[in-house]
């Protein structure tokens, strides 16, 4: 029997095509089967759910290209499940799971168990990224070709940088082969093996070591010669700071096959949020000055960045409630991607359509997806919202395992009311 | 056949004209025929000595080398690197002058390094015969392959052949790209990106990274040796990855043209870049028919060689 559910009296918001129209939206076995503004106006649809939106924004689910979980290996800090609630929590219906797990997913084997996992146990779509490198070593290639058919998107050491620039080359020369993307970070790692926060006067006035900026201009810029000579689809994991934004740009300019993201809290907050050694805000490319998050909204602005990510990293206390150079590195992200974001729309003025491309139509580009857009036939993978909506960040009200946020506390605007995937709806938000 | 004026080396494919090939396929072709007899001796060679300096290990071409010497006549005398004073310092070109002191006619040599062989050639008075440089050039291998596809399809003109594996540090691949196409064949070149040398399409081959695409339409499938060391990480990351990817397997070959000839230069790595049942199969298989014409088409070298030196016709 066809399922059939209908969203009237949205706001429909389809980035891709610039769509911003009152209408409604027919969901048909878990496909969008047809859109519109003059959609029902000759009655109510036939046989469907009807779901009224009361004005609020139904926009494609957002797609997040950057999550870790704990599971396999670290499942008190997430599992699967966990990570699903909180996407779903967070409007985000698709993310790319980072392959830093305990075993690191660089076999075509534990691909297939994650996705099945992944079906059997979480409320969105799990797209696992495999190991470029196995073991995320650095040393050896992983099965890149095998990986890939078992159903890898992605291939990455997620928070590390490959070391040798010969590895690096013939890592992207065989991704190239099967048309693979590979997703960078960016940061030698020799430069900012001595540091804990960003390198300047306020890591100085604090006694902490710094990571300069450097170390991410240089990574970018090699990576861009060795894009150059491979031709490998290449997408930089995140972008923290004006000097590799500026490579990126220049290498977009030169026609490169190069994307970039973001994470949500490098457009929001900068190294004074480090504040009295605050390590929920030590997060790896550090936090940059004011200068480098401004470049960041405006790279955003002018196109260069193409993603929003959350880099949503879930860390237990007894590994934050430590002095800030032992700590660890990484911050929840996916319950505030969506407030984090908009803030660029509030802030900075970008219209609410460019501001949800980088998380919907953008990352579905870059990862070669049907979904990310309202579309007929597109999965209806949906995302209601009201952008408007000013809420202060509450961990404890978190459905990740982990509550290390860094905006704890903070004010953002932006609410999900309902997430959609695949037609059935996997979070719907109290009405108070 | 170049160098010297008053001898003559064979160093490479790339410089020698197509007639200068096809003479060496026609005379190689007759003794074919004369291993097939029971007398398959010549005095061509008699009185001649031959060294061969192997300073890498070769069982297959050295023995060919061998045989195809002690068959025309020559004295024969192997000398591999486990033996030679290389090893305990002695400069490249030392060995070879001293050598030369002991008046040798022809001298083969294979070395790990690409152009050694040449740099040899020019430091000594003998003609010299290249056995395989580094990754320059490996030329009786592309000589004894054109003359096992001419005599199964009679000629090689218009044929398309599918050259699949390390193609980056292969010295066999470099020599059969030049000998097919100055012969009119259409070469393709199919192997991983890691694998494949950066300007490998200004050779005048076709270059693909999908197998499957490599060998539709071929009329021989060459195979090349992958080096066990090549599969630990650096350039591929596994054995069977390569072999999912690009073994040459029945499936895989279905793709070729029916009844297609699968060559491998030897020796076989069996499951890694060929399955058995493929290896094995004598109605698809040259591989054996290879190592035959190895012997015949070395004799022919040797012979025009020994033709060309400046005392020759005091041996007649």
């Amino acid at each position: 029997m066809t399922q059939r559910a209908a969203f009237i009296n949205a706001r429909l918001v389809d980035p891709e095509t610039n769509l911003d129209t009152p209408g409604a939206l027919l969901v048909e076995d878990g496909r969008i089967a047809d859109m519109g503004p003059r959609l029902f106006n000759d009655g109510r649809p036939q046989g469907a759910t009807v779901i009224d939106c009361a004005n609020a924004t139904l926009a494609p689910g957002l797609i997040d290209m950057r999550v870790f979980t704990g599971e396999p290996g670290a499942e008190h800090r997430e599992t699967l499940a966990s990570a699903g609630e909180s996407a779903a929590a967070g409007g985000v219906t698709s993310f790319v799971m980072m392959p830093v797990t305990e075993p690191v997913i660089d076999d075509a084997a534990l691909v297939d168990f994650i996705r099945r996992r992944a079906a059997a146990t979480a409320k969105v779509n799990i797209l696992p990224a495999a190991a470029l490198t196995q073991g995320l070593k650095g040393a050896h290639m992983a099965e890149i070709g095998l990986l890939q058919e078992a159903g890898a998107i992605a291939f990455t050491d997620a928070d590390r940088t490959v070391t040798s620039s010969l590895i690096m080359r013939r890592c992207l020369a065989y991704a190239s082969n099967f048309d693979a993307l590979v997703i960078a970070h960016a940061e030698d790692p020799a430069l900012a093996a001595v540091g804990h926060m960003n390198e300047g006067s306020l890591a100085n006035r604090m006694g902490l070591g710094g990571i300069p900026t450097a170390a991410e201009a240089m990574a970018v810029e090699r990576d861009m010669r060795l894009v150059e000579l491979t031709g490998a689809r290449y997408h930089l994991g995140q972008v923290s700071c004006a000097a590799a934004l500026e490579v990126i740009a220049a290498a977009k300019a030169r026609g490169l096959p190069v994307t970039c993201a973001v994470s949500a809290h490098h457009l929001v907050l900068n190294e004074n949020d480090v504040g009295e050694y605050k390590t929920f805000a030590k997060v790896s490319p550090p936090l940059r000055t004011e200068e480098d998050r401004k470049a960041m909204v405006e790279g955003v602005r002018a196109g260069i960045i193409d993603v929003i990510v959350s880099s949503h990293d879930p860390q237990a206390a007894e590994t934050k409630r430590v002095p800030f150079a032992q700590a660890a590195y990484g911050a929840v992200g996916l319950e505030t991607l969506l407030p984090a974001a908009l803030s660029l729309h509030h802030e900075a003025g970008l219209p609410l359509t460019d501001v949800l491309r980088r998380l919907t139509s953008n990352p579905a580009r870059v990862l070669r997806l049907t979904a990310g857009r309202l579309a007929i036939g597109a999965p209806a993978d949906l995302v209601l919202l009201d952008p408007g909506t000013p809420r202060r960040i509450d961990p404890q009200s978190f459905r990740s395992r982990s509550k290390n946020s860094p905006f704890k506390g903070r004010l953002l605007q932006g609410a999900v009311l309902r997430t959609v995937v695949a037609g059935r709806t996997v979070f719907e938000a109290q009405v108070s | 056949m170049n160098g010297h004026p008053t001898r003559q080396h064979l160093l490479a494919i790339a410089p020698l004209q197509r007639h200068q090939i096809e003479s060496l396929l026609d005379l190689g072709n007759e003794y074919v025929n004369l291993n097939r007899e029971v007398q398959k001796k010549r005095d061509t060679l008699r009185g001649r000595t031959l060294i061969n300096l192997f300073f890498e290990p070769s069982t297959r071409t050295q023995s060919s080398f061998e045989l195809a010497g002690k068959r025309l006549g020559a004295d024969v005398m192997n000398m591999s690197v486990a033996q030679s004073s290389v090893r305990k310092g002695e400069t490249l070109i030392d060995t070879a002058t001293t050598l030369n002191a002991m008046r040798p006619d022809i001298i083969v040599i294979r070395h790990q390094d690409s152009g050694a062989v040449a740099l040899l050639a020019d430091k000594v008075s003998c003609a010299v015969v290249n056995a395989g440089d580094g990754a320059h050039e490996h030329p009786t291998q592309a000589l004894l392959d054109a003359l096992t596809i001419r005599r199964r399809m009679g000629q090689i003109e218009g044929l398309t052949v599918t050259i699949s594996g390390d193609v980056l540090h292969s010295r066999v691949a470099r020599s059969n790209v030049h000998l097919l196409t100055k012969l009119g064949a259409r070469v393709r070149l199919v192997a991983p990106r890691t694998l494949l040398p950066a300007g490998a399409r200004d050779w005048g081959a076709e270059v693909f990274t999908d197998m499957r695409a490599a060998l539709k339409g071929a009329d021989i499938v060459m195979m090349l040796r992958l080096q066990m060391e090549r599969m630990t990480g650096s350039f591929l990351p596994s054995q069977r990855e390569y072999f999912h990817f690009y073994g040459l397997d029945r499936e895989k070959l279905a793709l070729a043209k029916p009844g297609a000839f699968v060559m491998h230069p030897g020796p076989m790595n069996r499951g890694v870049e060929i399955d058995s049942d493929i290896a094995d199969d004598i109605d698809r298989s040259l591989i054996q028919e290879q190592v035959e014409m190895g012997v015949a088409v070395r004799m022919a070298v040797l012979d025009q060689l020994a033709s060309k030196l400046p005392n020759a016709e005091r041996n007649a």
